[in-house]
């Protein structure tokens, strides 16, 4: 099998995934996409910070309508992992209202969400309920 | 009146819902000719036009409304805000007049939705023949449903549902119950797209689009438009005693977006643009959120109708559930709010949406509105948000003696 590749730039796969943040040296605010500069203070000095791999739920809606190859119902959630804030999926939970809840603790995980035409997978993140 | 004031001298909107038998002109032009109209004034008046249009052909809707309605040589201003895009053509005509530059200006807003299916995830490029990092986030595909949601009854339901995590009590049948009040409210309104009231049984066994938010508790997309003129305090004077009557005073006109905040660019914050806005307003117009008699508030979602409670300040702040039990906004209620039905009823054609809510506080204001007046309204507040994020808001008050 050919090496995996993370789905996007900011998910590390491997013995340990996670998810890394572009951190503003002046002001501490983090981004998950490519910058210019900082929205929060305008530096241009990031460092590649470890965002932590548990979180709780801050707010989720169960999407019932989606783009034509994406599974429904799924849940989107915002998770707030120490503070900072990861938008993601919630998976190996039943998308209904009763399983979940709103501050419920999740971690993260990782699959392969599929293979290009030379076989290499690519390794996405969602996050899960959390024992 | 100082003649720094700008006021509403004439406005229109169409009826909303669908004209499969119009284009945009068509419903931009109707919108257009009737405010004049309805302001004593034409085409030849105006000394400016702001307009708006996202989702029709390309080019310059203030100048393709020209050369429908008259084409004067006066400059033209084309605006895109998201759904803040009509109250951003407004601003724009109340800016000028303001500098001094206008003493007439135009502001049009129109949109032709129905059968674009918004609610859905629309269409997704396929992925490709080898993984290939594209966008900001280097992603080898959507993120769309891969990691989180990008479609508007998911963000908004989960900006929703972050209230409810804030502040307890907001739960489904309570979003349902919001969207049942305007259901209702919209039963009064001959514009609106949907003049049905809905029970709650209803509205919550309709079909779940994402939860929360089941169909009725999003916004109707249709096809509509709506149109202002605007005049300054001076040249008001000038004009006769019926148009100073129903002239409406604009007591503010504020435009905001969104300060920097912790996760703001993960999940979109409407929350503080909208209160900064209000703060603005409430001062610039010298009024409170008690002194309204009326507020027409952007409820995209039945999820966003709640939070706007708390960002316009008609609730203490983490009140919203409280301030809605209570019978408050209902239109018998201490602070109505979308008795036109709101976005849910009404409908929501993008562009005209921050004009046509600015109409039906007028309406009420100029004691217009038939079976749904709001007795003796004086002060009414008008307010959209654009995702992205814009926020506009409109004080209005009455100039009848």
């Amino acid at each position: 099998m050919s090496d995996s590749i993370p789905f996007v730039d900011y998910l590390v796969i491997g013995e340990d995934p996670h998810l890394v943040a572009n951190e503003c040296s002046g002001c501490g605010a983090r981004f998950f996409d490519r910058r210019n500069a900082c929205a929060g203070c305008s530096g241009t000095a990031f460092t590649r910070a470890r965002v932590a791999t548990h979180g709780q739920v801050r707010t989720f809606s169960i999407v019932a309508f989606a783009a034509p190859g994406i599974e429904v119902p799924f849940v989107s959630a915002i998770v707030d992992c120490d503070g900072t804030s990861v938008r993601t999926n919630i998976v190996n939970i039943e998308p209904d209202p009763d399983h979940i809840k709103l501050g419920m603790p999740v971690k993260l995980t990782t699959f392969v969400v599929g293979e290009d035409a030379g076989g290499v997978p690519a390794v996405n993140f969602a996050f899960e309920p959390a024992a | 009146m100082s003649s720094e004031d700008v006021f509403i001298l004439g406005i229109n909107m169409t009826k909303f819902g669908k004209h499969a038998d119009k284009d945009i002109l068509d419903l931009a032009s109707e919108a257009t000719l009737a405010a004049l109209k309805d302001g004593g004034v034409t085409m030849s008046d105006m000394d400016i036009i702001a307009a708006g249009n996202l989702l029709g052909p390309s080019g310059g809707i203030a100048q393709e409304i020209q050369k429908q309605c008259g084409q004067t040589g006066i400059p033209a201003y084309n605006v895109a805000n998201a759904c803040a895009t009509g109250a951003t053509a407004l601003r724009v005509a109340c800016m000028s007049v303001k500098a001094g530059e206008s003493d007439f200006g135009l502001a049009v807003g129109v949109e032709q939705l129905s059968g674009h299916g918004l609610l859905t995830g629309g269409s997704r490029k396929p992925d490709g023949d080898s993984w290939e990092r594209q966008g900001r986030h280097g992603a080898v595909g959507p993120l769309d449903g891969r990691i989180g949601t990008d479609t508007m009854p998911g963000v908004f339901a989960q900006i929703g549902m972050e209230y409810g995590h804030k502040y307890g009590g907001a739960n489904f049948e309570l979003f349902a119950q919001i969207s049942e009040k305007n259901h209702g409210h919209s039963t009064l309104n001959p514009l609106a797209a949907y003049t049905k009231a809905m029970s709650l049984e209803q509205i919550m066994g309709d079909l779940m689009i994402a939860y929360p938010n089941t169909r009725p508790m999003c916004s109707a997309n249709c096809d509509g438009a709506a149109a202002a003129v605007v005049v300054s305090g001076s040249k008001l004077k000038t004009l006769s005693q019926e148009q100073q009557r129903r002239a409406v005073r604009i007591a503010a006109s504020v435009l905001t977006s969104d300060p920097y905040e912790e996760a703001c660019q993960v999940l979109p914050n409407v929350n503080t643009l909208t209160r900064n806005a209000a703060k603005i307003a409430y001062e610039q117009a010298g009024v409170g959120p008690d002194d309204l008699d009326l507020v027409e508030l952007h409820d995209c979602f039945a999820t966003a109708e709640l939070v706007h409670y708390d960002n316009l300040m008609l609730c203490e702040e983490g009140g919203a559930v409280d301030f809605f039990k209570s019978g408050a906004p209902f239109r018998d209620g201490r602070t109505p709010v979308n008795v036109s039905g709101g976005l849910q009823s009404k409908g929501h054609p993008v562009s005209a949406t921050g004009i046509a809510n600015i109409w039906e506080v007028c309406h009420h204001l100029r004691g217009e509105a038939g079976p749904r007046q709001i007795e003796g309204a004086k002060v009414g507040l008008a307010h959209v948000i654009g995702l992205g994020s814009a926020c506009g808001i409109h004080v209005l008050e009455s100039n009848a003696a």
